[in-house]
């Protein structure tokens, strides 16, 4: 029996086990969405595209599934964009499918017409424009494929309209070829080995654990590695979590906000173990002064990600979890003492704070910690970007990965709502609390609709400083205290807005008010927003300035 | 310092976009890139020779290798191999210089393609070096047009365990 591509495209997703799909319809795409009447395939449907791309990213990044989003053709694809590119530079497996205009019609300025494969070609891990209807079973099979093994990453596949309404045989292709795709997942026996001599040689060891840890399902190794060799481990953003936070290993986050402890363990280590990590410039910042006494160790399964930064001494290319269990071992009991003893000082010294001056102001690290402690413990704390998020990224402890969902790499704007929608459909049952900047947050503060259509009980905290905080902080350090364009004059009642949208609705204005009511949110049922009115000029510390070593992080 | 590649992509719509977005995108400078298909229809060969010191170039290689196009990448530049470029140009001839041309010509082994009233257009094909003395001898002359292929290249010999393109025939299973 012949079928139209369009319903091939559908019975691929559900061979591929796709439960739920991000959306917003348009023209191009209606004989997707026609094919969609009926399945057994859920779809929610977003208020703007970036909501959708976002959402099937939140939803990828707490279910290591991946995540399929989709939209029309010209603005539709557009508005996916965003979302794509922060998909890409956190790694996360997404497929996004885009309507096209007809093949007729292809390269004649239609009406929404854009060229989506040409637009995307550097934001995903790899695109199709489907000009053939036989070939669209192969197309969804490889793009499976490609998006969820080796580094994962977005694909995405653009179907022109009158295309998806042709007639083909629909079979699901088992096999299929990808010549120029075979990514190593095992590492090189010798270079094991001889990362294995070189960890036990060491006397200062530091582990630096990414984002990968967490792809590669690598926790538990990740642990016994650091307990085998008693090595502190500091963790990047993406890495919050695929360590116990309350683990005497534990070090916290590095880099331009990192842990003092943590950039000061790092500039001293002989010897550095890179873990699924990529050496960003906000975690090593000058370049020559990134733990510059220490013979480096690079574990990861992108190739490309290794001695692009930070010359490596010695590099593994392959999965993390695998080349852990293949280097674990090798290796003998270690304790280190004198370097823990370091470590521990270091600790005592340089402890995170901030200054409670009054009793009545309500400071934003305040709010942080208190939900920290407060938050139920399999709780998904999602992050928007901005001052908040390092704050979170400081302060917040988890004990599982998958817990802690922020926009790493791109740093977008708005992610907090929508990748919270995702996460929350994604792990029904579990409390998910949103930390969002008043700014960020009205970014894609429509999807606000789309949670509460779906019965989401968010619990979102607004850190509201009534500016861009993180934009304010930069023009204090980098353009003598000149603000500009941060200020936001109109004073938006959030409270108000989360009523309006069927939530409960606070605001809160000093550390009393929270913690009158935050147990009793943290346990509601239902969607709460808590508008924490706090003081509005604080600074995230320590920062390291720009073109300094993370070892001389400024307090002030 | 400069390096030939000669990297085997999947004979697909976007290829050659994807490779030279991936150049300019990471600021790796491209000194010319010839494609074309091989004797297999499915897979086309380019050459690229792009400058830069090793670290560039272990990127350049890293970051072409993650196109999933892409499926064989060599840098020959240290090996032996063959190099050839085509170069046609169309130089002012006027009767009391055309003699003199033609010699030219005949010395770098080329060939007249083209004759024109005030013309001649010659075709030439050899290494990189040979193909700048060409246009050198000729600019005196007046070169109205010129066009070059950029250059194509090839390993010398068989490199063991290798068959067509430089390839496994494992690789396109």
């Amino acid at each position: 029996m012949e079928i139209t591509a369009a319903e091939a495209l559908i019975q691929c997703l559900e061979k591929e086990e796709v439960k739920i799909i991000f959306g917003c319809p348009g023209g191009a795409i209606l004989p997707v969405y026609d094919a969609l009447y009926g399945s057994s395939i859920k779809h929610v449907l977003v208020r703007h595209e970036q909501g959708a791309a976002h959402a099937a990213d939140g939803y990828a990044r707490v279910t290591g599934k991946v995540g399929v989003c989709i939209a029309t053709s010209g603005p539709g694809a557009t508005n996916l964009v965003t979302g794509i590119a922060n998909a890409y530079m956190d790694s996360v497996p997404m497929v996004v499918i885009t309507g096209q205009v007809a093949t007729t019609q292809v390269g004649t300025d239609a009406f929404q017409e854009v060229d989506i494969t040409g637009i995307t070609i550097p934001v995903t891990k790899h695109n199709y424009l489907v000009k053939d209807p036989r070939q669209l079973p192969m197309i969804v099979k490889k793009a499976f494929h490609i998006a969820s093994t080796g580094r994962p990453g977005p694909v995405l596949i653009d179907l022109p309209r009158d295309i998806a309404s042709r007639k083909i045989k629909f079979k699901y292709p088992k096999n299929f070829a990808l010549p120029g795709y075979k990514p190593t997942y095992k590492g090189h026996p010798s270079m094991v080995q001889q990362a294995a001599r070189v960890i036990m040689k060491s006397e200062r060891p530091v582990i630096y654990a990414g984002g990968g840890v967490r792809i590669s399902g690598a926790s538990q190794e990740l642990l016994k590695l650091a307990e085998t060799i008693s090595a502190p481990v500091t963790h990047t953003l993406m890495g919050l979590g695929c360590f116990p936070g309350d683990h005497p290993l534990f070090l916290g986050m590095l880099g331009l906000h990192g842990t003092r402890y943590a950039n000061l363990a790092v500039t001293g280590c002989d010897c550095l173990i890179a873990v699924g990590a990529r050496f960003d410039d906000r975690v090593v910042s000058k370049i020559s002064g990134f733990a510059p006494t220490a013979r480096v160790i690079h574990i990861d399964i992108d190739p490309a990600e290794i001695g692009k930064n930070v010359r490596t001494h010695l590099p593994i290319v392959g999965d993390v979890k695998t080349v852990l269990e293949a280097l674990l071992p090798l290796l003998d009991k270690k304790d280190n003492a004198a370097w823990f003893e370091r470590i521990e000082q270091l600790k005592l010294e340089n402890p995170l704070v901030y200054k409670q001056e009054r009793q009545d102001v309500l400071k934003p690290q305040f709010v942080i910690e208190k939900l920290n402690q407060y938050k139920p413990c399999d709780a998904i704390v999602v992050t928007d970007v901005g001052q908040h998020q390092m704050w979170a990224a400081q302060y917040m402890r988890f004990k599982e990965p998958r817990c802690f969902l922020s926009s790493g790499g791109l740093g977008a704007m708005g992610f907090c709502l929508p990748a919270a929608v995702g996460a929350g459909l994604g792990a029904p049952g579990r409390t998910v609390i949103l930390v969002a900047g008043d700014g960020g947050f009205q970014m894609t503060i429509q999807e606000l609709a789309t949670a509460a259509e779906q019965n989401l009980p968010l619990k979102i905290f607004i850190i509201n400083n009534r500016k861009l905080g993180m934009v304010r902080q930069l023009q204090e350090y980098y353009h003598d205290k000149r603000y500009i364009a941060v200020d936001f004059r109109f004073n938006l009642d959030f409270a108000a807005l989360g009523r309006m949208y069927g939530m409960e609705g606070y605001t809160v204005e000093t550390p009393e008010q929270l913690m009158e009511l935050l147990p009793g949110i943290l346990a509601s049922p239902v969607p709460v927003m808590v508008n924490c009115i706090v003081s509005g000029d604080e600074n995230v510390l320590p920062m390291v300035l720009a073109g300094t070593n993370i070892d001389e992080a400024v307090d002030k | 310092m400069r390096h030939t590649l000669t990297v085997l992509v999947e004979n697909t719509p976007g290829v050659l976009a994807r490779v030279a977005g991936l150049f300019s995108r990471r600021g790796f400078n491209i000194d010319s890139l010839a494609v074309g298909r091989t004797d297999n229809p499915a897979v086309s060969r380019m050459t690229i020779v792009v400058e830069g010191d090793d670290q560039v170039l272990e990127q350049v290689n890293k970051q072409l290798h993650k196109l999933i196009d892409v499926i064989k990448i060599n840098d020959i530049t240290k090996d032996a191999y063959v190099d050839r470029e085509l170069v046609m140009i169309k130089v002012y001839a006027e009767a009391a210089t055309r003699s003199e041309i033609m010699q030219l010509v005949d010395i770098f082994r080329g060939r007249i393609v083209d004759v024109g009233r005030k013309t001649l257009t010659i075709e030439v094909t050899g290494d990189e070096g040979k193909i700048d003395a060409f246009e050198n001898c000729l600019r005196p002359f007046g070169i109205k047009e010129l066009v070059r292929t950029g250059k194509i290249a090839m390993l010398r010999g068989l490199k063991p365990g290798t068959k067509n393109n430089g390839y496994k025939e494992e690789d396109m299973v």
